[in-house]
């Protein structure tokens, strides 16, 4: 890809981060560690790559190890910002919030 | 072969990303977070739908049973995990995706070509090195398997400007020869400036650690996607990247100090250690009924949780407190430093799970003029960001940090472990002071008695 194209993307991306970042309000910002923790999971889909045009054992094995280490980082990181997030959830007036699982536990 | 043109994968590239802009842009309000957590995770499953679909890629069975392990792995953790430890679970997080990232760019290191791509392929592993043995110090001090001190030697700063120079110098070798062997000596140097960069972090500077690791994970990723051609890799890392450098920035000034100042502080002997000894001076200490008699009767009380609450599991407890007092005409609201907790925001997440509205949950801010009208300031487990020094003494190592002037309320009950100062280590003038009183024990535990003493009256 021609380094120009790829500098637009990321100067553009870099404001669109701040942007959207400056509004989160500091009640959410552990949420918003762990969602941001989430999203550069996505390095699995580099890990799904590199796994999949590896050609010897011994480097499939370390392109596997990647994969589940980038995958623990994705799945983990957007379910438990799922957890957290559940518990900003607006809630009813008091006595009407009975089927909120107050710990989060359940799916 | 591959079943997606190259124009097919780019547009759901495109849609994944701008589902991740989403996802964070839903954080701008309680209302709306959860949902765009969703659909982030949503746009994560379409680009490894994607990826599977567009590019070629051999040993499917092999990766996929890879998925299932890393899956099986994180999402119980994930599900189990107490809200006290989380902190600990995003650094774990952190570190493997930076870890991640760092395998991916060895592995594409044969395969790139151009200078400007080995170049990213050397910042992908070093920052992804540092990310992942960065995140395991901070895992071990959060966990407690490392002291949470600063860990200081002399000539630390000669050790670290040493070993990144020799980095560099790998690195440029890893651009100019392309050769393995200089690649593993880069992934172990980072490793060691990883650890380096967080073993002098004294433990209140950690929550500011783990936000700028997020950052450099962020970024290690955005140069991987530079790496593989892949724009999403890019545009998520970067996305990553900017937003934990925000936080990474509001964070330190909240806590009056420069992002240099905390991850070089131990360097210059500006560190953040202090006495742990207990102090002898007398202070005025009560009983939970005597407590319970002075919220029973105010009309305004501001209660400020701290790290203490969370780890005596007394969230709950303290909720059950604040809507006793708000059914008797007492006005309660809550007062959160942003760096009450282990990671910013973390007191916030332990209240929510509570079933504490966040409505009551006043930001500094916005409180700190309100308490010359409060009756009682009830300081739960929290020292540090309450302490005067940090704006009057301009010798402690938490000067110019904001605190909550609780000191401006008429009265201030402290609900305390022990008199031993924070995890900061710093001594706290205001427990002297003739109008606080001291309730000692584990925060749950007076808190429960000081309930069942509201309760009784």
């Amino acid at each position: 890809m021609d380094p120009i194209t790829l500098l637009t993307v990321v100067v553009l991306a870099v404001f669109v981060g701040f942007e959207v970042v400056s509004k989160v309000s500091s009640t959410l910002h552990t949420p918003l560690m762990s969602g941001a923790n989430a999203i550069h999971g996505i390095i699995l889909i580099g890990a799904i790559i590199v796994a999949g045009q590896a050609l010897e054992p011994w480097l499939l094995a370390v392109a596997l190890l990647a994969v589940v280490m980038a995958t623990a980082n994705l799945v983990g990181g957007f379910v438990v910002t799922d957890r957290m997030l559940k518990m900003f959830a607006p809630r009813k007036p008091a006595g009407a919030d009975t089927k909120n699982d107050p710990k989060g536990t359940t799916k | 072969m591959s079943l997606l043109s190259a124009e097919w994968t780019g547009l759901l590239y495109l849609i994944a990303a701008v589902c991740f802009i989403l996802a964070l842009r839903g954080l701008s309000s309680p209302k709306t977070a959860r949902r765009g957590n969703l659909i982030g995770a949503a746009g994560a499953l379409l680009a490894v739908v994607t990826v599977f679909l567009s590019a070629r890629i051999e040993n499917i069975p092999a990766i996929l049973v890879a998925i299932a392990v890393g899956s099986a792995i994180a999402a119980p953790i994930s599900r189990r995990v107490e809200m006290t430890q989380m902190p600990q679970l995003v650094a774990l997080f952190n570190g493997v995706g930076g870890g991640a990232a760092a395998l991916v760019a060895v592995l594409e290191l044969s395969s790139s070509e151009s200078p400007w791509s080995k170049v990213a392929v050397v910042f992908t592993m070093l920052v992804g090195a540092v990310s992942f043995s960065g995140s395991a110090v901070t895992v071990g001090k959060l966990q407690g398997l490392i002291s949470s001190r600063p860990l200081i030697f002399p000539g630390l700063a000669i050790v670290m400007g040493g070993i990144v120079l020799v980095a560099l110098v790998a690195g440029g070798f890893v651009v100019a020869t392309g050769a393995a062997g200089w690649a593993i000596a880069l992934l172990v140097l980072g490793l060691l400036v990883g650890a380096l960069l967080v073993l002098p972090v004294g433990g209140a500077d950690v929550p500011i650690v783990i936000s700028l690791l997020n950052a450099f994970t962020g970024l290690a990723v955005a140069a991987s996607g530079i790496v593989l051609g892949n724009l999403l890799l890019v545009v998520a890392g970067t996305l990553v990247g900017a937003s934990g450098t925000i936080l990474t920035r509001a964070m330190a000034s909240a806590m009056g100090r420069g992002v240099n100042g905390i991850l070089f502080g131990a360097f210059k002997g500006g560190s953040t250690a202090g006495s742990t000894t207990q102090s002898d001076r007398p202070v005025r200490s009560s009983n939970p009924e005597d407590v319970a008699v002075l919220l029973n009767y105010a009309q305004r009380v501001v209660i400020v949780p701290g790290y203490g609450l969370a780890v005596a599991q007394g969230q709950h407890t303290i909720a059950e407190l604040a809507t006793t007092l708000e059914a008797r005409g007492v006005e309660v609201v809550f007062a959160i430093h942003p760096v009450a907790g282990r990671m910013p925001g973390h007191m916030n997440v332990l209240l929510a799970e509570a079933n504490v509205p966040y409505e009551v949950l006043k930001e500094m801010a916005e409180v700190n003029p309100e308490f010359k009208n409060t009756d009682i300031a009830l300081v739960v487990g929290a020292n540090d960001v309450v302490n005067p020094a940090a704006k009057t003494s301009p010798g402690s190592p938490i000067y110019g940090m904001p605190i909550l002037d609780v000191g401006e309320a008429r009265q201030v009950v402290f609900l305390k472990r022990s008199m031993r100062p924070g995890f900061a280590g710093i001594e706290n003038e205001l427990l002297y002071d003739p109008k606080t009183t001291l309730l000692f024990g584990d925060a749950k535990d007076s808190l429960t008695k000081v309930l069942g003493a509201v309760n009784a009256l």
